[in-house]
């Protein structure tokens, strides 16, 4: 399933927000890959920058904030380019999204099938209301709704049914690419397990490329080929799931991970890491975690080190491997 | 019915009786200690005592003050209205006859206020911080500052007398008349009985007055629609509707608008007070043959009977559509209750 061909390629990605206090600069540089038919799951914590940059991804960023610069490249395609008509007739067909809270991103005053016929007909405006109904009628079925919920307002369904409805609209056509973002957080464990469920099947059957945006450790092991981790607008890491999670690299993405409860409470007590994410209006310089990194050298205070291949598909962002010889950056080993 | 909505209910009407009371009471006493003896103004200067006297008897004008209340309150309670004293017929007959062209302005009115004040108020909205929203907004309280009897003469000395455009007075032109009164709103009636001449004549007369009361109004409006619409624009399904392809047009005018909706329905039945006000001004203004019209022509006359009835008239009906609000309030909102 999985290719090394790109669909989504993103670089040096700057979204800025303009607040009272200042620039804050919520993704700064960010580069990476979208393969085509992955899984990719992006980690951090609240406010890291992962739900603005995908945001971002579709060009979805409202004032007071900007894509500073950067360039984004979706299937072939300079979408930084693109006249904001075509940009909004990508977005929905082509790269769709799932969002957190499936009861408030649901039109409460709109029934359930509105919002999916609404949704085929702006793109496929020849489509008519019944056909589109119809077509609603056979992606909720597929997704265990059953057909006679159609006519329901959000507020009479489920958490769960909600959840399947926005992934109905994120399918409805047939997108390319799916972003979630944080869309299981608002699921209880069964339910969100269902989901998961789904949406494994769901990408095999739709041939679906998944950027699942999370801060769930757990959710990205069980589902994600590949791994972004970032931190304070930066990408930190980037490896093979596997990868990731036995050899990291980076000593956020250490510390990340051992700060996720294990089943089997070996641990007397969770490692907390210390210190607390960087203000993004004044961040520290250098290395943006160099104040909380335990292996801090001289270095990161004074300069940031940059997101390279330390080794084949596992790239980090960070001093410690910086000595070791050629690094070959992002950009130069997709070339 | 829930319990709780039920007893929202109950509460919001018993509430309401001391203050129709309170009302009824300040109606009485203010026409009483009003300057002029109606005896005197309506019979004129020179009347013998005794014709004044015979005047004040037959209207119970003698009897103690205490007595007239009394009498006064339990009359309400009838619906009656007692006797106009200058036009010998039940007061309640005068607001049959004067009130239908009230209604007929108050909807007018109101149709001017809800599209203007909704469309410009989430035109504002969708454009923030624009110079349009800006010039909204600024527009919104010039509007709502203008005296309405000023903006009257402004529209009649453009429209009227400057270009002839549109009559500035009365509902209907000299020599029209409806065949048939059914409601009393003669562009409704017109159109019942498919006069299309009078419902034209009707209509044309209807609008400047409409867009005088309508645009004053119409400035809380836009203020409120702006408030509430990006309250909704900032909400997550505005956002997904957004990253599903939709045009923000949709979005603003369909999605949007819809669920803003709710608080400013609710307005619309709160304004009806300030929209009753505003209508005896601009009857004034424009010879309106409405309420309005018949309170200050009859206060005039120190018709004291009709003013009053008029008055209550007024106050009940204020009353009892703020009392609906409030329960339909209940309705649609459950987090409200007493």
């Amino acid at each position: 399933m999985m290719t090394n061909d790109v669909l989504y390629r993103i670089r040096d990605l700057v979204v800025e927000y303009h607040t009272r206090a200042g620039i804050l600069t919520a993704v700064d540089h960010v580069s990476f890959d979208i393969r085509r038919g992955e899984v990719l799951g992006l980690v951090g914590e609240s406010g890291c920058g992962k739900s603005t940059l995908g945001k971002a991804l579709m060009r979805m960023i409202q004032e007071p904030g900007r894509i500073a610069s950067g360039e984004l490249w979706f299937d072939g395609m300079n979408l930084m380019q693109l006249p904001p008509g075509e940009m909004r007739k990508l977005r929905g067909s082509r790269i769709s999204m799932i969002f957190q809270d499936p009861m408030t991103s649901l039109n409460p005053v709109q029934r359930v099938v509105d919002h999916i016929t609404e949704t085929i007909r702006v793109h496929q405006p020849q489509t008519s209301e019944k056909a589109a109904r119809a077509r609603a009628a056979e992606l909720v079925d597929r997704l265990g709704i059953s057909r006679n919920r159609l006519d329901d307002y959000p507020h009479q369904l489920s958490g769960g049914m909600r959840q399947r409805v926005m992934i109905s609209l994120a399918l409805a056509l047939r997108a390319d690419l799916v972003i979630a973002d944080e869309a299981t957080t608002s699921l209880d464990v069964i339910v969100e397990a269902q989901f998961l469920d789904l949406l494994k099947e769901l990408r095999e059957e739709f041939n679906l490329t998944i950027l699942l945006i999370t801060h769930n450790i757990g959710i990205v092991a069980e589902l994600a080929d590949r791994v972004a981790v970032m931190y304070a607008g930066r990408m930190a890491e980037l490896a093979e799931v596997h990868e990731l999670f036995e050899r990291p690299d980076h000593p956020y993405t250490r510390g990340l991970l051992r700060a996720v409860p294990n089943i089997r409470l070996d641990d007397a007590e969770l490692y907390k890491m210390p210190g607390s994410p960087p203000d993004l209006v004044s961040p520290p310089p250098g290395c943006r975690f160099h104040p909380r990194c335990p292996d801090v050298m001289d270095i990161c205070t004074r300069q940031a080190p940059t997101f390279y291949e330390n080794k084949p598909g596992h790239f980090v962002n960070c001093w410690l491997y910086q000595e070791r010889e050629e690094n070959v950056s992002l950009e130069e080993a997709s070339s | 019915m829930s319990p709780a909505l039920r007893r929202y209910i109950i509460v919001r009407v018993l509430l309401t009786i001391p203050m129709v009371l309170i009302l009824v009471s300040l109606v009485f006493i203010v026409l009483r200690v009003l300057p002029g003896d109606p005896a005197v103004a309506i019979l004129r200067e020179g009347a013998s005592e005794e014709q004044l006297a015979s005047f004040r008897a037959a209207l119970g004008l003698d009897k103690p003050l205490h007595v007239q209340y009394v009498e006064f309150l339990t009359g309400v309670l009838r619906f009656d209205f007692g006797y106009s004293m200058t036009r010998k017929v039940p007061v309640t007959r005068e607001i049959k006859t004067f009130f239908p062209a009230t209604v007929e302005l108050a909807l007018a009115s109101m149709f001017v206020t809800a599209v203007v004040g909704i469309f410009s108020g989430a035109f504002a909205a969708q454009h923030r911080k624009s110079p349009a929203d800006y010039a909204i907004r600024i527009l919104s309280i010039i509007l709502y500052s203008l005296p309405i009897f000023w903006l009257g003469l402004m529209l009649q000395m453009t429209f009227g007398t400057g270009l002839g455009w549109l009559p500035v007075s009365n509902r209907l032109s000299p020599g029209m008349a409806p065949k048939e009164v059914i409601t009393g709103l003669y562009t409704i009636d017109a159109i019942l009985t498919g006069d299309w001449a009078l419902f034209k004549d009707a209509a044309s007369h209807l609008v400047l007055p409409a867009l005088t009361l309508g645009l004053v109004l119409a400035g809380i409006f836009t203020r409120l629609t702006r408030a509430n619409m990006l309250d909704v624009l900032e909400q997550d399904f505005i956002t997904a509707g957004r990253a599903r392809g939709l045009r923000e047009r949709v979005l603003v005018y369909k999605h949007g608008l819809r669920n803003a909706f709710i608080p400013i329905v609710t307005l619309l039945g709160l304004q009806f007070a300030l929209l009753l006000a505003g209508a005896i001004l601009t009857e004034t203004t424009f010879s309106w043959p409405g309420m309005g019209r018949l309170v200050v022509d009859r206060i005039y006359d120190r018709d004291f009977t009709t003013v009053q009835g008029a008055i209550l008239f007024f106050a009940l009906l204020v009353a009892g559509i703020s009392l609906v609000v409030d329960i339909l309030y209940g309705f649609l909102d459950p987090r409200i209750r007493y």
